[in-house]
């Protein structure tokens, strides 16, 4: 059986179970379609949490960040400590109360703290925001998936994958997708974890990808570790060293923090803790949903190295047991003749990876040359002012415009050519002697990197092929990266139906609403929702999980500062939040637009997104933590001057400190 | 009102208890993570350095630990002071 058919087989076959379960567990009611019922328990709920949170960016997109980061693999551990931290704080400051209040929806709980329409409407906006912009970020990832798999472009890999997601979320609702989640939750963890103890048994001798992280390098007899190997073979190429430190801790402090409180800040997520039986099951409900999410993200940083690893030993076969130039690059004979290195075709064909033989010498020579690049664009200045001096000077083109004669005007030396020949002289010397393992790129051969695309959303997923694993292996994978997408697509259009249909229609344009027509809306927003998503997904703004980050950032600066100044302090008025939630939306989004273009529309940035251009240093993907701050010191500031909640509003504040009393969610 | 005293003395307790857990959250992560790693680059966790561990593995188990302790503690807590279900 070939690959093509036993992916099918595979991804069929978990498709099959997901529909089945939504079937059978189709909602009826509003409060089914919102919040599966009650009596979730907090296992099942945690893993439910898990599934719907570990999205296409946590399995397809993360761990390829990190292995294919520039500036190492270190500088990207923001996203494994943001995206776990911010459980702490959800158990710590939110999930309890949020439980307490016992009510539906984050708008719900803004609104009525707040004691006022308006926030609960700037809430729906923000949420709808935050939500829509993380949806883009999973339909990358179903594009990227679908295409591989199904061996078709990444355009027409999403339209499919929007027309799945569409039919699923829109008949499942909470209910359904609850109990489908726990399924691919399964499915997605065993899919991750299976090539990854495979490759860390065959790279470090650990069962455990966890110890083979820090383990030693088995194939060179294990008395280098495996960290150590990789920044070795990488440095040889000209990389950054993979432990490298960062070189702005400040971004990434601010970006980790970004992560975690908009995390914590999360609709899909924090909805999940509304409905568990009791206030402690809400605390220990994030434990749980912290523990299926550490299975994954533990393992997610050996992923990433090892896939490293494994990719620049494909390219450099003489790494594996020493240094990688010892040995020729893969031949292009073997990359078209040998089944086990197939994948590169294959991938190839998806136009997510690249390579092309510029020197003509039968093989592919993966390197860093952006470390060329500076001394290039110097030869490059120099040729052209001494082409264009001696155009000036009324002279034919020359064939060597480093011989003496090239700069000759009538037979005698002419200074100023002169001059610019010794310019270019000199930054050809200068480019000529950058090394790579101790040799320049003229005595090696080599005219530019090779291998000149390999996109950072296909590592996991080509990952068991480079390490040559059994093709179930992959066809598996592919199956975790769709449940991972699908699961998250599904509970954020959940999230942004409920919004409109729920807060928006139901809460202030016409409360008359029977539960039939708040159904029809939802499902109906659901689809608009999808297809803004899609269109957008067409040409992504970044990774599927930098993408994502950009919600997290809104998240972090609008919803955790209200939710967190609701329960912890009674004297933030309505002004307050609803002029720091706007401050921080409005700060937020303005700043990512101006770099990354209004409203993600390809073109439309004011200034290219280098860490040059960014304001101290703060990428876009950080700077939710600024936009929280300022909503903070907004609605203090705007509190201090308005007149304090009414009793009524402040005894709620009291109420969902203490666990006592709280009964099941309510729906009004 | 002793009823309203017993719940601000369960609130600040609760208050307390969530400092000391953000305070560890703080050092494992955004401390030996990030900040610290330079200082502590000499010392190693297997064929790492303490704050690569940290960062890309140990905080997160430190978080497990910490949302574990949180609810075992505040079980206990709403039992002394009465607010339990």
């Amino acid at each position: 059986m070939d690959q093509f058919t036993l992916n099918l087989l595979v991804v069929g076959a978990t498709f099959a179970l997901y529909i089945g379960i939504a079937i059978w567990s189709r909602a009826g009611s509003t409060s089914e379609f919102y919040a599966a019922g009650r009596g979730v328990p907090p296992v099942m709920n945690g893993m439910a949490t898990a599934a719907d949170w570990m999205s296409a960016a946590s399995f397809i997109s993360m761990a390829g960040i990190i292995a294919l980061a520039p500036a190492g693999g270190y500088t990207q551990s923001a996203f494994l400590m943001g995206w776990t931290g911010g459980y702490v704080l959800l158990a710590l400051l939110l999930a309890p109360y949020l439980r307490k209040f016992g009510k539906f929806t984050v708008p719900e709980f803004i609104g009525d703290r707040f004691y006022s329409g308006a926030a609960r409407l700037v809430a729906v906006i923000c949420l709808i925001v935050i939500s829509v912009t993380y949806v883009i970020g999973q339909m990358r990832g179903v594009g990227v998936t679908f295409s591989r798999f199904l061996e078709v472009s990444t355009d027409t890999g999403l339209y499919i994958g929007a027309a799945i997601v569409f039919a699923y979320a829109v008949f499942g609702g909470m209910k359904g997708i609850t109990y489908t989640q726990v399924a691919q939750y399964v499915v997605l963890i065993i899919a991750y974890t299976i090539p990854a103890i495979f490759i860390s048994l065959n790279l470090t001798g650990n069962f455990l990808p966890q110890l083979g992280l820090i383990g030693s390098y088995a194939p060179s007899g294990g008395e280098v570790s495996m960290l150590a190997k990789l920044d070795q073979v990488v440095t040889e190429l000209g990389f950054t060293a993979y432990t490298a430190d960062t070189t702005n801790m400040f971004n990434m402090v601010l970006f980790t923090m970004s992560l975690m409180i908009g995390t914590a800040g999360l609709p899909h997520v924090i909805i999940r803790f509304f409905t568990v039986p009791k206030v402690a099951d809400a605390r220990s409900s994030a434990g749980w949903a912290l523990v299926f999410i550490a299975l994954l993200y533990t393992v997610a940083p050996a992923v990433g190295a090892m896939a490293r690893l494994n990719l620049t030993t494909t390219f450099w076969p003489a790494a594996t047991a020493g240094n990688a130039l010892d040995g020729a690059a893969l031949s292009l004979e073997d990359i078209n003749g040998k089944p086990e290195l197939s994948w590169i075709n294959t991938w190839k064909d998806t136009g997510l990876l690249a390579f092309e033989d510029k020197n003509g010498d039968g093989r592919i020579q993966y390197f860093n040359d952006a470390r060329l690049a500076p001394a290039a664009k110097k030869v490059a200045d120099a040729t052209k002012a001494l082409v264009d001096a001696r155009t000036a000077a009324g002279l034919a083109e020359a064939s060597d415009l480093t011989a003496p004669e090239a700069v000759q005007v009538n037979g005698t030396e002419d200074a100023n050519l002169k001059a610019l020949q010794d310019a270019l002289v000199a930054a050809t010397a200068e480019r000529g002697a950058i090394t790579y393992g101790g040799k320049t790129i003229a005595e090696l051969g080599w005219t530019a990197n090779e291998l000149t695309k390999v996109d950072n959303d296909i590592m996991v997923l080509a990952n068991p092929e480079i390490a040559a694993l059994p093709g179930w292996v992959v066809a598996l994978v592919a199956a975790g990266g769709l449940a991972a997408a699908l699961s998250t697509a599904a509970g954020l259009l959940l999230a942004i139906s409920s919004a409109i249909s729920h807060d928006l229609i139901k809460g202030s344009i016409n409360p008359k609403i029977s539960e039939r027509g708040e159904l029809l809306a939802a499902r109906i927003s659901m689809a608009f929702a999808i297809a803004l998503a899609t269109w957008l997904g067409l040409n992504p703004p970044g990774f599927a999980a930098q993408v994502v980050a950009l919600a997290f950032g809104l998240a972090a600066a609008t919803i955790f500062p209200a939710l967190m100044m609701g329960i912890f302090s009674k004297r933030v008025t309505k002004e307050g939040a609803i002029v720091g939630m706007l401050v921080g939306l409005v700060f937020t989004a303005v700043y990512i637009f101006l770099y990354l273009g209004w409203f993600f529309i390809p073109g439309t940035a004011v200034y290219a997104n280098t860490p040059a251009n960014h304001f101290f240093g703060i990428s876009p993907l950080s700077i939710g933590t600024v936009g929280a701050v300022l909503n903070f010191l907004a609605a203090y500031l705007v509190s201090a001057v308005t007149r304090e909640p009414p009793q009524h509003v402040q005894d709620l504040v009291e109420s969902i400190r203490i666990p006592r009393g709280a009964g099941a969610a309510t729906h009004h | 009102m002793a009823d309203k005293d017993s719940s601000n003395a369960y609130w600040a307790a609760n208050v307390r208890i969530i400092v000391i857990s953000l305070a560890i959250w703080f050092v494992c992560s955004f401390g030996l993570g990030i900040i610290l790693r330079p200082a502590l680059s000499g010392i190693s966790v297997g064929g790492a350095d303490l704050g690569f561990w940290f960062a890309q593995n140990g905080s997160i188990y430190v978080f497990l630990i910490l949302i574990f302790a949180y609810a075992a503690i505040m079980n206990r807590l709403d039992r002394q002071h009465g607010v339990e279900e």
